[in-house]
Parts: C-alpha cells; structure tokens; sequence
C-alpha cells in the first residue's frame, strides 16, 4: 500500500505545472552563470585571486575549468534551492486542505502515518530528481563547455587544489550531501504543512527560517557562534563543501581521496538525519491527532 | 435486520463549544437513512467522526459490527463519502481522478471499470477532462463516482444534490433508490432538501444544536395519530378568542406566521371544522401539517 | 726590521682588494661551469608549502634557455607558482656585469663549508638588489643563495646535487619567498565550517612561502623553442 500512495504522490507532484517551474528555472539560472562565466570568467577568478597576483603566476585559464564552475553555480545556486523545496513539500498537506481533497484521502484506509511517510518520501524523490537535474547542467554541462582541470576551492583563508582525477567522487558525495541537506528542508516544510491550511503559510515560513538562521550563521557574534551554530541545521546544510576540503600531510602535500576533518562531515550528516527525524516525529504525531475540517 | 452503523453516545467539543451532544442513533443494513439539521446542528461534525476526520470526545462508533478505532482500514475499505461539496484534483481528469481514489480505498480498477463508474453519473463523454473545467454540478456528480469506484457497503452522502439543475436531483434521487432498492446498499445521506428526503429516506434523524430530536421511520414520524394542525381564517384573532373558551383551548399552540396551531388527534379534524362553521367561522384552511419541512420546523423552532 | 714591517702593511692593506680578487675568480670560475649548459628541459615533483595553498604534489616542467629564461610549467594541472622561481637560474646573479663582490667568510651548508660571496648589483637597472652566494669552493656548485630583488622582495634557494653537479645542475632545490596575507570576505565564500581553521594561531603569523622542486631527469642542451617561455 505505501508504494500505491508513494506512486499515487509522485504522480500528483508531476502533474503540477509548477513543478517544472522549479526544474526550468535551475536550467535557466546555471547555463546564465556558465555563460556569465565563459564570457567574464577571468574577472571571476581575479576576485579571489587578486591579493596573490604579485607573489605566484596564477593560472587563469587552467582553474576555470568545468569543476571549477560547478563549484560556482552550486555555490550560487544551493542557498535558493530551499525556496524550490519549498514550495513543493510545503504544499503537501497544507495544499491538499486548500484544494478540500485532505478530507477524501484521510477518510481513506490508509493511516494517516502512511500519508505523512508517503509524502515525506515523494518529496525526497523530487529533490534528488532535483539535484539530478543540477548534476546534468551543472557539473556535466559545464565539463562540456569549459573542460576540465584541476580544481582549485577557494576558502576564506585558504584554496584547495585537487588534481582532475581526484574531482568526480567529489561531485557525487557532495550532491548526496546535499540531497540529504535538501531533504531537512524537505522535511521542515512538511512539518509546518501539517499546521496550516494555505500554502503560503508552510512556504513562507521555511524560507523564513533559512534566511534567519542564515543570517545568524554569518554573524561573527561569539554567544551565537558558540550557542546556535553549531546546532543550526543551516550551518550543517553546507557540509557538501566539506568535501572540496582537502586533508593535507606534514609536508603540506594535499593527500589524494582525502578530506579535511572528516568527523566533521559524519558529524554534520548525522545532526541532519537527526533535524529530519525529529520534523518527521513532530509532522506525524500532530497529523494523527489533527481533527481535519477543511 | 442488521446494523450497519451504530453510534452511542457520540460528543465532540471543541475547545468551549459543544457541537455534537451525546447523540445515538442505528442504521440499518439497506436502509437509506437521513440524517436532517439546520445549518451548524452537527451533521457534518458526526459524519466527519464516521469517517474518522475527527477525534470524537466521548463515545463509540460501530461500523458493520466492528470498533471504528480499532478496526478502521476495514471499516474503510468498504465505505464511499462524499463530504460537503466533493473537492477532487483539479488540475488531474476525472479519469485519474477516480484511479487514484480506487486505490486509496485499495482497489485496483480497470479503465472499463472507471468508463463504467462514470457512465452511470453521466460524465462518460468528460472523462479526460480536467476537473478544473467542470461545472459544479459535474463535480458533485464525479465526487459520487469517486465514492462508489470501489463499489462500497456504505456510502455517507453529505449534501450530495449541491449544485445539482432539476433534472440532475431526479437523477441523483433515482440513483440513490437504485443503490439501496436494487444493490442493496446502505445510505447515509444528509440534505437540506426537505423535500428530496421524504422521497427517498425511509428513516432519519433530525439533530438540533447537537443533539437528537427525533429518530425514527419517516412514515410514522410525519404521520403519527396525533398531530400538529393549521388553521387560517378570516379573523385569526376572533377565532383564537373563540377557542379559548371551548375545549379545544388545550391544544392550541402558539399562532405562526397568521396561521393557528393546535396539536391533536387527525381524526377531530372533522369535528374542529364543523364547530367553527357553526360559530360562524370563515375557514380558509384547515389541514394537518404532515410534510418533512413541517415536522423538521416544528422541531428545530421549539 | 723596518722592511719588515713596510711589508707587512702591505700585505694588509692590500688584503682586502686581494680577497676581493678572489671572489671575482672564484664567481667566475662557477660562472664558467654553469655556463656549460645552455639550455635544459628538466622533470620533476613540486611541492608547495604555502599556508594557505592546500596543492598536491605536481609534476612540472622546468625549461631553461641561456642566459636568463626560465619556466616553471604544470603541463598537467593547476600549480601556483612563486614568480621568484625564475631566480632557480643562477645565471641571474652569476651574469651580472657590474657588481661589487665581497667575501663573506665561510659558512657550512649541509654539512659543507661554504664561501660566503656577497654580490651587489652596481647598475640601478637590475631587478636584484643584492645577492649572497653560497659557493662549495671544491666543487663550485651554489648550494645556496639569498636574493632580494627591488619588486618581488627576498627569496632563498637552497640546492642539493648529485647526479648532474658536474653540470651545475641540482636534482633538488628549496625555494623560500614572502607571502601577502590571503583572506576572503566570509559573505563571499560561506564556507562550512568544519573546525580546522580554530587551532593554527602561530601559522597565521607565518608569510614565508616554501616551493621543493625534485628534479627527476634533465635534458642538457638539446634546444628548448622560444614560445615555451611566453
């Protein structure tokens, strides 16, 4: 029964136009960067290069590279795809009271667990198909077009350069990295669905959460950096960076297939898995015992 | 006979305000049942406690025998509803609508099965339409496809002739008689067309404020020996002066509207009219007050 | 008694310009060795060690063209060389023209005793300002040189030899330079922070920058084109 309702919820989010909105305005934003970045590129790089100009010759060319861009766009692109997740999970329970069909599916036999976990795992699908969508524009797209190279990560203190061949598993832990950060929000959209009987409301409220604790995150004030931050799912949501992080030997080698801290990334993966357990717990338990009179 | 529903002592509170008041009532195996009350009684709060939307706050439900808390998916696999006005998925046809309600209720249903479903409400021509485009009364129409797809034991009907021209209520109503006369099937059906109700409900309920205020077989509800009379004359205030100083001042009632109530055996009627001709009354009109709209007003308005 | 002592002021008079005589010999007579090779395509492993370049260890083209080109190439990935590099090229110092030497003593560079040269540019058109040579006298290799140049600041070479010394070649060099602090603005990078960066107070205070180049294998005066160096 709950692959009938996973299938029947998926094809549901398919059937929506807006649906394709989110995966239209992904293709339009990356191939606007990476054609921003074909035609200004070496002004990119200069940004974060500039303050080293007169010490070492900087390879312009050979960091602009398909990796390089990828990095970019999903650097730009992964702080405004919570709004895309959004407004599809946000709308699960919340739209369906809108549309009056919450009262024809919950006077069905189905458990109302089921339809939680049903439209928890549809919305999941939706943002790996996502992320898939991402990978395929803006990893593959951008290797067509720029080709590819070592990659060079800048950080506010320091740059990572990895050689080519040590990139690709990378890209792949990263984008599972952000599926799981993805589906937090997923999850927390679902959670305030559950409370609300417009869409907006569930939406709104996601995207409010994010920007604020965004903002907190950014703020170099020492109460929030050492009460907030480090609890703040926002500040583990950025762990798929961690593994353009690259651990180093004594000599200051990079080690290849190496990441910085890995305790780090388990760590953070884990405080996720934990903030989607609990919004899942929560969005279940107040589900089973809401009284539905839309 | 058997019961298919059973309710006791059903209550449900919200907060301060109590809208379903410790309310019992049967329905039989067949039977199609009413279920009357103004605006704000409680019918859709029961029915939504039916269907288990709501969380009653005192008593039990017995759906075909068994607990509706414990054995819900059961109960629920052989009930169809349509609850107020049948939201679907509009942006989905009324093809994909009723595949994804038939295996909600967890049945697999062919497209023949679905083209048969949506042949006898009459949409057959529509079926790959968007229900966006539908008129209200095709959605109402579609809605009681989407209650029966799954061919159920039970079906809760709430307002089910919304939106419906004069020739669609005929058609409801003869669908109705069909399920119950013909395929045996048990109806819940709650209307505010009086009318409708006493032809196709053989028993009803009328709940007020929350509560039952009647029960009972709709034949002997609003035939019963004793009954409320109308009587309009003339000269109502004479009349009502003349009454009150024979025998028949103990039944008089409160006047309505221009028009004088007694409540009394039908079988004096004969006698009440000749009395007041002989008195030299001017009768208009003297008759029972035997409709359903009749009977629920007397009521509801008590 | 008298001539004696005439003699001996002299002698230690002169002795300076004398020993300045000696330097001069002795840069040239390295200079004579080194210019045996006019050009050279080398390979080798670089390593950075840079505080704030995190790089893996690359394998990079040196080319070299008499008398004063020099590249340093990552042909197969990213490397961010130090434009010191080009002082890898002893030419730069051993070819200048006009230059004051002045000894310096001796001095042991891994273990072996060095003369100290110091050299100063006389021209105001050269990029170095000054120079200090360490010169295995026995051998005449530089094993190690400190430059200061008027744009780039002070860079410090250390060399060891051993296969090409007969060449003047190193199969190993220590090339450390001054660094310019990097930091990005935080709004900019949004960095995750995965708490690495909370323990290293004392290296933020390091702005030296360390590159150790390997020389595998060199390629001794077979040609080297032009547009290599562009």
């Amino acid at each position: 029964m709950f692959i009938d309702l996973l299938k029947i919820e998926l094809f549901k989010i398919f059937k929506r136009p807006r649906t394709f909105i989110a995966f239209g305005a992904i293709a339009v934003i990356i191939l606007l960067v990476q054609f921003a970045l074909k035609v200004n590129g070496k002004d990119f790089v200069q940004f974060y290069t500039d303050s080293q100009a007169d010490t070492f010759d900087i390879p312009y060319e050979k960091i602009l590279n398909g990796y390089f861009v990828c990095v970019a766009v999903l650097h730009m692109i992964l702080i405004h795809v919570p709004l895309l997740v959004a407004l599809i999970a946000g709308d699960m329970i919340s739209g369906e009271a809108g549309l009056g069909t919450l009262r024809l599916i919950a006077g069905k036999p189905v458990t109302r667990t089921q339809l939680i976990l049903a439209k928890f795992s549809a919305s999941t699908v939706y943002v790996i198909l996502l992320l898939v969508w991402m990978a395929v524009f803006a990893l593959l797209g951008s290797m067509l077009i720029f080709g590819t190279e070592d990659l060079v990560v800048f950080r506010e203190t320091d740059m990572h350069i990895m050689k080519s061949g040590d990139v690709l598993w990378r890209f792949f832990a990263a984008f599972v990295f952000a599926a799981l950060a993805l589906t937090t929000i997923a999850a927390m959209a679902l959670m305030f669905s559950v409370f609300s009987e417009n869409s907006l409301g569930p939406i709104v409220a996601t995207v409010c959460v994010v920007i604020v604790f965004t903002i907190v995150q950014q703020l170099r004030v020492p109460v929030f950096e050492e009460t907030v931050n480090p609890w703040s799912f926002t500040t583990h949501m950025l762990g798929w960076k961690g593994f353009f992080y690259v651990d180093k030997n004594a000599e200051g080698a990079t080690i290849a297939g190496s990441v910085e801290n890995p305790e780090s990334l388990v760590r953070s993966g884990l405080i996720l898995t934990g903030y989607i357990v609990l919004f899942l717990l929560i969005s279940i338990r107040s589900f089973n015992k809401k009284d539905i009179l839309s | 006979m058997s019961e298919i529903i059973r309710v006791k002592q059903l209550t449900k509170e919200f907060g301060d305000f109590r809208a379903v008041n410790d309310l019992s009532f049967t329905v039989g195996q067949g039977q199609v049942y009413g279920f009357l009350g103004q605006n704000g009684a409680g019918k859709s709060t029961t029915i939504r406690m039916l269907l288990t939307l709501i969380e009653p706050t005192a008593g039990e439900i017995e759906i075909f025998g068994m607990n509706l808390r414990k054995h819900r998916r059961e109960i629920l696999r052989q009930t169809g509803a349509i609850i107020e006005r049948p939201d679907l998925y509009k942006y989905l046809t009324a093809k994909e609508n009723l595949r994804i309600f038939s295996r909600l209720s967890g049945v697999r249903v062919t497209d023949r099965q679905i083209m048969d479903q949506l042949a006898l409400v009459g949409l057959a021509g529509r079926s790959d339409s968007k229900v966006k485009t539908y008129s209200q009364g095709m959605k109402q129409r579609l809605g009681l496809a989407a209650a029966l797809i799954h061919n159920p034991g039970l079906i809760i009907l709430d307002e089910p002739t919304n939106g419906l021209d004069p020739q669609g209520i005929a058609d409801m109503r003869n669908l109705i008689l069909h399920l119950s006369r013909d395929l045996g099937k048990t109806l819940l059906v709650s209307s505010h067309l009086l009318s409708e109700m006493e032809m196709i409900a053989d028993h009803m309920i009328i709940i007020h404020k929350g509560g039952k205020v009647a029960e009972g077989i709709v034949d002997e509800l609003l035939n019963p020996e004793k009954s409320m009379v109308e009587l309009v004359t003339a000269d109502l205030p004479g009349t009502l002066n003349l009454l009150q100083q024979t025998a028949w001042a103990a039944m008089l009632k409160e006047p309505v509207n221009g028009t004088l109530r007694l409540e009394m055996n039908k079988a004096a009627i004969p006698e009440l009219n000749r009395d007041l001709v002989v008195q030299g009354v001017s009768v208009l009109s003297l008759r029972p007050m035997n409709t359903l709209e009749d009977y629920f007003l007397s009521l509801t308005k008590a | 008694m008298k001539k004696m002592r005439v003699l001996f002021l002299l002698l230690f008079f002169s002795a300076p310009a004398l020993y300045a005589q000696e330097v001069r010999t002795l840069l040239q007579q390295v200079k004579a060795k080194y210019d045996k090779v006019n050009d050279y395509t080398a390979t080798g492993k670089m390593k950075t060690n840079v505080i704030f370049i995190k790089a893996p260890v690359a394998t990079v083209k040196v080319y070299y063209k008499r008398p004063d080109k020099l590249k340093i190439k990552n042909e197969s990935g990213v490397s961010f060389i130090p434009k010191g590099s080009a002082n890898v090229n002893m030419n730069n110092v051993l070819g200048l023209s006009d230059y004051e030497a002045v000894d310096g003593g001796t001095e042991k560079i891994a273990g072996i005793s060095c003369r100290v040269v110091k050299i100063f540019p006389l021209s105001d058109d050269e990029s170095i300002t000054r120079s200090t040579l360490y010169i295995d006298e026995t051998k005449l290799l530089v094993m190690k040189s400190v430059i200061s140049t008027k744009e780039n600041g002070t860079y410090e070479l250390l060399m060891s030899y051993k296969q090409y010394a007969e060449w003047g070649l190193p199969d190993k060099v220590e090339l450390t330079f001054n660094t310019r602090d990097y930091k990005l603005p935080k709004g900019v990078t949004i960095d995750y922070d995965n708490g690495s960066g909370k323990d290293k107070p004392e290296d933020a205070k390091n702005k030296k920058g360390k590159v150790e180049i390997a020389y595998s294998s060199y390629i001794i005066n077979k040609g080297v084109p032009d547009s290599v160096f562009n």
